[in-house]
């Protein structure tokens, strides 16, 4: 009963694959975005504060066909990657990634900003005194001590992507073995006579995962919280 | 030897300096509101004056007129300030290192050892800067500032966070450093002043009232007192 089938097993292996690789690829843009808006001014930086939280109040179809319509094949985007760079993401699993961590950035972009306009600047003038620019003031001092802030962002990042339908399955479709990730097999297997215990094992698979995630979370969190209190 | 000629506006308050100073420690004293945190700031290269120069030794540090303005990180002018400010995240064996990598200097160990012995922490190394007294915070700030091998040492009101016997154990450390390197410190307390000072810039309202030797803070706290 509770044995997963090799189809169900794909669709388990290839969501962790979508929102990991989501979540990593976000990361770095994620960091360079949130450090921008937390510490510098500059024209239109609400304009990019809103494009970012954009994904998050935008009905996930919208975002989706947004998606479609440039990064597809035809799309402006879609094909000069195409072309340049070999990059295709037009019904691969690649575009399911792509619109994952898109719909995550928000999520991801939001704690880490909060953590940086937390940090004392003072830390970082201190910092400045002591011969380091801007980098290695960021590396060593803005990021570990932004880490838990780092570390929420990524968890809620890797949970949307995880979790992510509506723009997937619009830009990618749903197709078992290449885009098909958990939720889309839950969708399928509950349109299907019959599918009702398939269903239901992924469904506690996704439980499962999201418990394992909230809970590494909250260890690494810990584990970044102490470092700045005790041995 | 530091020579500073500067304008800044801040709001309603306006600052316009200019002394010079012979090495040794220069004290830079007044009431608080007077300008002296903002002055050693533009000093450290922190805030940027509107016009003037600051220079140390040959050094142009900053020349509104030539365009110059040497960023913070290369000034290599050790700042203590008035918190501490150490890395929370950092061992304090970590935070004596921090200004030594940065800088890309080699790793010295009697020189580390001295300074460590100079200032009675070695035994703090292993730990966290949470961890810490008042105190040892203090002696572990002026640690870092001085292992990065500074130029000149800006202290600002180090002492002020402390109660007066943590005071009184400070102030012996603080004159062994004497004879390290170039320090301006700044304060509002005289009898620190005098244990430590070889000459005085008085500062009020965002000006140079008296500049001269230690006999400079005797007649300001006279007129302060009235």
């Amino acid at each position: 009963m509770l044995e997963l089938s090799p189809e169900e097993w794909v669709a388990v292996h290839l969501s962790l694959k979508i929102a990991l690789v989501a979540t990593a690829v976000a990361l770095p843009f994620g960091l360079a975005l949130a450090w921008l808006l937390a510490r510098k001014q500059f024209w239109g930086k609400a304009l990019l504060d809103g494009l970012v939280h954009m994904p998050l109040v935008l009905p996930p179809v919208v975002t989706g066909y947004l998606l479609l319509i440039s990064f597809g094949r035809r799309g402006p985007i879609g094909a000069f990657l195409a072309d340049h760079f070999g990059i295709v993401f037009s019904f691969r699993w690649t575009g399911a990634a792509l619109s994952c961590g898109v719909m995550g950035f928000p999520l991801l972009v939001r704690p880490i900003r909060l953590a940086i306009e937390a940090i004392d600047r003072k830390l970082e003038d201190a910092a400045a005194t002591l011969g380091a620019d801007r980098f290695w003031v960021f590396l060593t001092v803005t990021l570990p001590l932004a880490m838990p802030g780092v570390i929420a962002g990524m968890v809620l990042c890797f949970a949307k992507a995880l979790g992510e339908f509506g723009a997937t399955i619009t830009f990618v479709s749903n197709i078992p073995g290449e885009t098909q990730t958990i939720s889309a097999a839950i969708y399928t297997f509950t349109q299907i006579p019959g599918g009702d215990a398939a269903a239901g094992r992924l469904v506690l698979v996704a439980i499962v995962i999201s418990l394992a995630a909230l809970i590494v979370a909250e260890w690494l969190a810990r584990r970044a919280g102490t470092r700045f209190h005790g041995e | 030897m530091l020579a500073i000629d500067v304008e800044k506006r801040l709001g309603d308050f306006a600052l316009t300096v200019r002394f010079k100073t012979a090495g040794g420690v220069t004290a830079l004293f007044g009431a608080s509101g007077a300008g002296k945190t903002t002055l050693v700031n533009m000093i450290a290269g922190l805030i940027a004056p509107d016009r003037g120069r600051i220079r140390l030794d040959d050094t142009v540090l900053f020349d509104s007129a030539a365009r110059i303005d040497v960023s913070a990180h290369r000034r290599r002018i050790g700042y203590v300030f008035q918190e501490g400010r150490l890395f929370p995240h950092l061992s304090v064996a970590a935070n004596l290192d921090y200004g030594r990598r940065m800088c890309g200097l080699a790793r010295d160990g009697a020189e580390t050892a001295r300074i460590l012995d100079l200032l009675d922490i070695g035994h703090l190394l292993d730990r966290r800067p949470g961890k810490l007294s008042g105190g040892e915070r203090q002696r572990v700030a002026f640690g870092r500032a001085l292992l990065m091998r500074p130029r000149l040492l800006l202290l600002d009101e180090p002492l002020a966070s402390l109660d007066a016997p943590r005071k009184r154990e400070i102030l012996p450390y603080l004159e062994k450093l004497r004879d390290e390197v170039p320090m301006v410190y700044v304060s509002h307390h005289a009898p620190e002043l005098k244990r430590i000072a070889t000459s005085v810039v008085l500062l009020d309202a965002g000006r140079v009232a008296a500049t001269g030797g230690i006999e400079v803070l005797d007649a300001a706290t006279a007129e302060l007192m009235g």
